[in-house]
């Protein structure tokens, strides 16, 4: 089996070049469901604000303006193909791309060094990075600029097995409840199931980078993600916590195995600015 | 479907104006505001605790809460939407004490808060939240006033014009964010409360 040299530089550039796309150009996913909810809402100032965000997008595009000024932190899942052999550091590539495109593209470095101290690293380093290792020679990039409104409405729980189905749906209607209008709704809901206290987190995470609307392959939880959606809807909370039908956009749930006395259940919020891309390199 | 006229809202505004709008009517605002978030707040307070002055003229003033992008292509300000007004709770009374009118900023309030509003008289707007591109297309002239060293934090001076926001909280404590989302679901027969 040959083994790719893979050097760094590629990575780097790679997530430059994401930088400035993901924070003014809205996916495709994102603004199609914002244009379907348009059409279906029906509260009395949530039409006008969806009306508002989608015109935003496109003066975003077009101007070349961030759609929201919070342009996040990057978070990047990374995953590594085993019949590779990097030549540099791909964390500090990654690094040097996300200080590179955050500049070039006049984003808000939005990024403190230490939690307590709170200085700012004045070029939004470091970014979040989880890496696993997949069959292989390629390295597929999965970038998502996260804003930290909606983050901070964020919630984990370990939740007795007894709990079940149900305990994990009050917990995601908890949730969404709280979140409220904190997280600019329409949100998008990012559902982590399973594992342990760590992994469940980055489950919630990882289903953020979904497409939304993209169903779970498993029908049994397509359709808890369908019903999850559905009631968050009827919660009233609407577009900006105005009043209406659009509270969130989709629902994703990742699965997990678990130890046989645990139930830990994570909801990870995101909100309509839901920046994601992909790239295999 | 019932569409909602914008009431034309100049800044600074007085106490009648303040007292004048209700939760839920859709402003358009022009005139004067000040971006404030975070770091910006403490500062401000520790001076008036201190018996000094605040670098601009707090009575009837509005504050938009914002920590815009970079300005480019000759612009006055980069994306600029609202930041969460929670965080900015424990410093709001006292500044709504001191003559601070209004708010633009999204998202819940405290008690305290609300009841200085409706004390002295002020008004929580909320801006879009996410329409960063679009509201700064509203500001024609943004001038940095203090605390530089704060980045996206500092204080500035932003010329508005027509900014479109929401009255959320009026000055008799109504909130739309309970009324809006009760109101829909009643319609809809899924109120069981
Ligand atoms: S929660 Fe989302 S839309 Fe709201 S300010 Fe943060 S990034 Fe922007």
């Amino acid at each position: 089996m040959a083994i790719r040299e893979f050097h760094t530089d590629l990575l780097r550039d790679a997530v430059e070049t994401m930088c400035g796309p993901a924070a003014c150009d809205m996916p495709r996913d994102v603004s199609g469901a914002m244009e379907r909810a348009s059409r279906l809402e029906d509260g009395v100032n949530a039409r006008s604000v969806l009306l508002e965000l989608l015109k935003n997008y496109d003066i975003a595009a077009a101007e070349r303006i961030p759609v929201c000024q919070d342009t996040g932190m990057v978070v990047i899942f990374l995953d590594v193909g085993r019949d590779l052999h990097f030549v540099g550091d791909p964390y500090q590539a990654i690094d040097e791309g996300v200080r590179r495109g955050y500049k070039k593209a006049a984003l808000r470095m939005s990024t403190v060094g230490d939690p307590l101290r709170r200085v700012n690293t004045g070029d939004n380093t470091p970014a979040l990075v989880t890496t696993r290792l997949v069959p292989g020679d390629r390295v597929t990039v999965t970038f998502l600029a996260k804003g930290f409104g909606s983050e901070n409405m964020s919630r984990l729980a370990m939740l007795r097995p007894a709990d079940g189905m149900e305990g994990v749906r009050k917990f995601v209607m908890e949730t969404a409840a709280q979140a409220g209008p904190n997280a600019c709704p329409p949100l998008v809901i990012g559902v982590g199931i399973g594992g342990s206290f760590d992994q469940v987190a980055l489950a919630a995470k990882r289903a953020l980078s979904r497409d939304t609307g993209q169903p779970h392959p498993d029908p049994y939880y397509a359709g808890f993600e369908q019903s999850l959606l559905e009631e968050i809807n009827r919660s009233g909370v609407g577009p900006q916590g105005l009043g209406g039908r659009t509270t969130a956009l989709s629902v994703a749930i990742e699965v997990l195995p678990t130890h046989i006395a645990a139930l830990p259940v994570a909801c990870n919020i995101n909100c309509h600015v839901a920046r994601h891309m992909r790239e295999v390199l | 479907m019932e569409k909602k006229a914008f009431i034309q809202v100049q800044a600074p505004l007085d106490e009648a104006a303040a007292r004048s709008l209700r939760s839920g009517d859709r402003v358009l605002l022009s005139g004067t505001v000040y971006t404030l978030r975070d770091a910006g707040h403490q500062r401000l307070v520790d001076l008036l605790n201190q018996g000094h002055n605040p670098p601009f003229p707090l009575e009837d003033a509005v504050i938009y809460y914002v920590g815009p992008t970079p300005a480019t292509g000759g612009r006055a300000i980069g994306s600029a939407g609202p930041t969460t007004s929670s965080r900015m709770d424990p410093y709001t009374p006292s500044l709504i004490r001191h003559g601070l009118r209004g708010m633009i900023g999204k998202g819940h309030r405290d008690l305290q808060v609300i009841r200085a509003m409706k004390e002295y008289g002020a008004v929580y707007f909320a801006a879009t939240g996410g329409a960063g591109a679009l509201l700064s297309k509203t500001i024609v002239e943004a001038e940095l006033l203090a605390w530089e060293e704060l980045g996206t934090e500092a204080l500035r001076r932003l010329t508005v014009r027509d900014m479109p926001l929401t009255v959320i909280i009026d000055s008799q404590g109504r909130n739309l964010y309970e009324d809006g989302p009760r109101d829909w679901r009643r319609q809809h027969g899924y109120l069981n409360d």
